[in-house]
């Protein structure tokens, strides 16, 4: 059985990272808080630009619209961006997003390169030896659009060269501080479902049923050189946001379980020292009565 | 008939409502829209929203970007876009101030940073000239 000192410095130990952890999970609450609200003030863009971009995608032709809205008939390589976080303590956060990846890319017949956003994810993928052409870390929470879009440069870039033939997004869609989801996406070629438009109540107008054609201005080219990639950027910033949400939200409640069981650690352990320390007393309280009963009869 | 005119930036719905008539500086020239105008899609240069409702006047800076007209809706999605009512004029100075500044220095012509100072520059320099013309009060 360990010492009574023994037992007294592992309660002080547990009490010490239980208030790591508490704090922990209050710098976390507040960085959800932060992120959510980045996230919901760049929708109504991303929500506008989308709707731009069906109405552009119903111009009778529009396949030959733009490259990046171009299908390839086969797919010789592709690339990955996977968004994980670059500090751990956030539960199973990186490995859920990183076994959702794997399961996703580890069948496909064409071979997968990789861009990480987040250091875990790197040190995974390098980890079981996948091709990471580049890494993006330490990006600020919650982020600016500019300090996203060398990620997206470089992606239309490899894109545009035909390097990669189709790029995808793996990252962790928040849906509410319980629950988020490992989603993959493909980013190119732009994919433009009509049945993917969520109706939005705030929004007056719907999608306009109007076919006629679009005027140009000053022309296609351009608009279009101008709106195409930037949509890109504008899903892989959403993205990146809402992995960042799911990240904060993660380590909150991975932090919040760790500060409940080291409450129960201390307790089951301050029970033990106090059960401990009333048996050494009464080990000695009974020495002292023996020892005093034996002077007793030796007296009489 | 009114037009519905969506003025968002990246980070935010700037204004929304119907209005009679939108002037904007497409990447071909100032454009006035009114109600059913047929559908164009345009880029956006640097300058100045103008917004008529009810006699009513509102301007927006907005720097670059792009808008979509269709005939029952105008929608601006610039990259960055204020109110003149709301810009904060001493900001804007301080701004400029400090772009001429580092362009002063001697900023090499072709580095992204030079770049960027010239683009702060020239959106400071719209603010200014947007406060001093449009609003009204000063």
């Amino acid at each position: 059985m360990a010492s009574t000192r023994e037992m007294r410095l592992r309660i002080r130990s547990v009490k010490n990272l239980s208030q790591v952890t508490k704090a922990l999970e209050t710098v976390s609450a507040s960085r959800v808080r932060k992120a959510i609200q980045a996230h919901n003030s760049s929708k109504p863009y991303a929500e506008k630009a989308w709707k731009v971009l069906v109405h552009l995608a119903r111009q009778p032709g529009h396949n030959a619209l733009h490259p990046l809205l171009a299908d390839r008939p086969t797919v010789k390589k592709a690339l990955v961006i996977l968004v994980t976080s670059d500090r751990g303590l956030a539960g199973s956060y990186n490995a859920n997003i990183f076994r959702h990846a794997l399961h996703e890319f580890n069948q496909k017949p064409y071979p997968v390169d990789f861009v990480a956003v987040g250091k875990k994810g790197r040190d995974l993928l390098l980890r079981r030896r996948k091709n990471v052409i580049a890494e993006f870390s330490d990006l600020p929470s919650p982020p600016l659009y500019k300090e996203v879009a060398p990620i997206t440069s470089l992606v239309i870039e490899d894109f545009e060269k035909g390097i990669y033939d189709e790029v995808y997004i793996c990252y962790t869609q928040f849906i509410n501080m319980m629950r988020y989801e490992p989603v993959t996406r493909r980013l190119l070629p732009l994919k433009i479902l009509y049945k993917d438009e969520i109706p939005n109540p705030n929004v007056l107008d719907a999608t306009h049923r109007t076919h006629s054609v679009f005027t140009f201005e000053p022309d296609e080219g351009e608009v279009l050189n101008n709106i195409v990639p930037h949509f890109t950027g504008i899903q892989i910033f959403q993205a990146i946001l809402s992995a960042q949400t799911s990240e904060h939200a993660a380590r909150m409640i991975a932090m919040r379980n760790a500060t409940e069981s080291a409450q129960d650690l201390i307790q089951s352990l301050q029970l033990e020292y106090n059960k401990l320390r009333q048996t050494l007393i009464t080990n000695e309280m009974l020495d002292i009565a023996g020892g005093a009963n034996a002077l007793a009869q030796e007296n009489e | 008939m009114p037009i519905r005119c969506e003025i968002v930036s990246q980070d935010r719905v700037v204004f929304s409502e119907d209005v009679d008539m939108v002037i904007l500086p497409g990447g071909g020239g100032q454009m006035g829209i009114l109600p059913n105008h047929s559908p164009v899609l345009t880029t956006l240069q640097y300058g100045i929203v103008h917004v008529k409702k009810n006699g009513e006047e509102h301007y927006f800076t907005v720097a670059g970007g792009f808008a979509e007209v269709q005939p029952d809706q105008v929608t601006i999605l610039a990259d960055a876009a204020e109110n003149v009512e709301e810009i904060n004029l001493q900001r804007a100075e301080e701004a400029r101030r400090r772009a001429e500044n580092l362009l002063k220095q001697g900023v090499p012509q072709d580095t992204d940073e030079y770049l960027n100072i010239q683009a702060a520059l020239r959106r400071s320099n719209l603010r200014i000239e947007a406060v001093r013309r449009y609003r009204r009060h000063h």
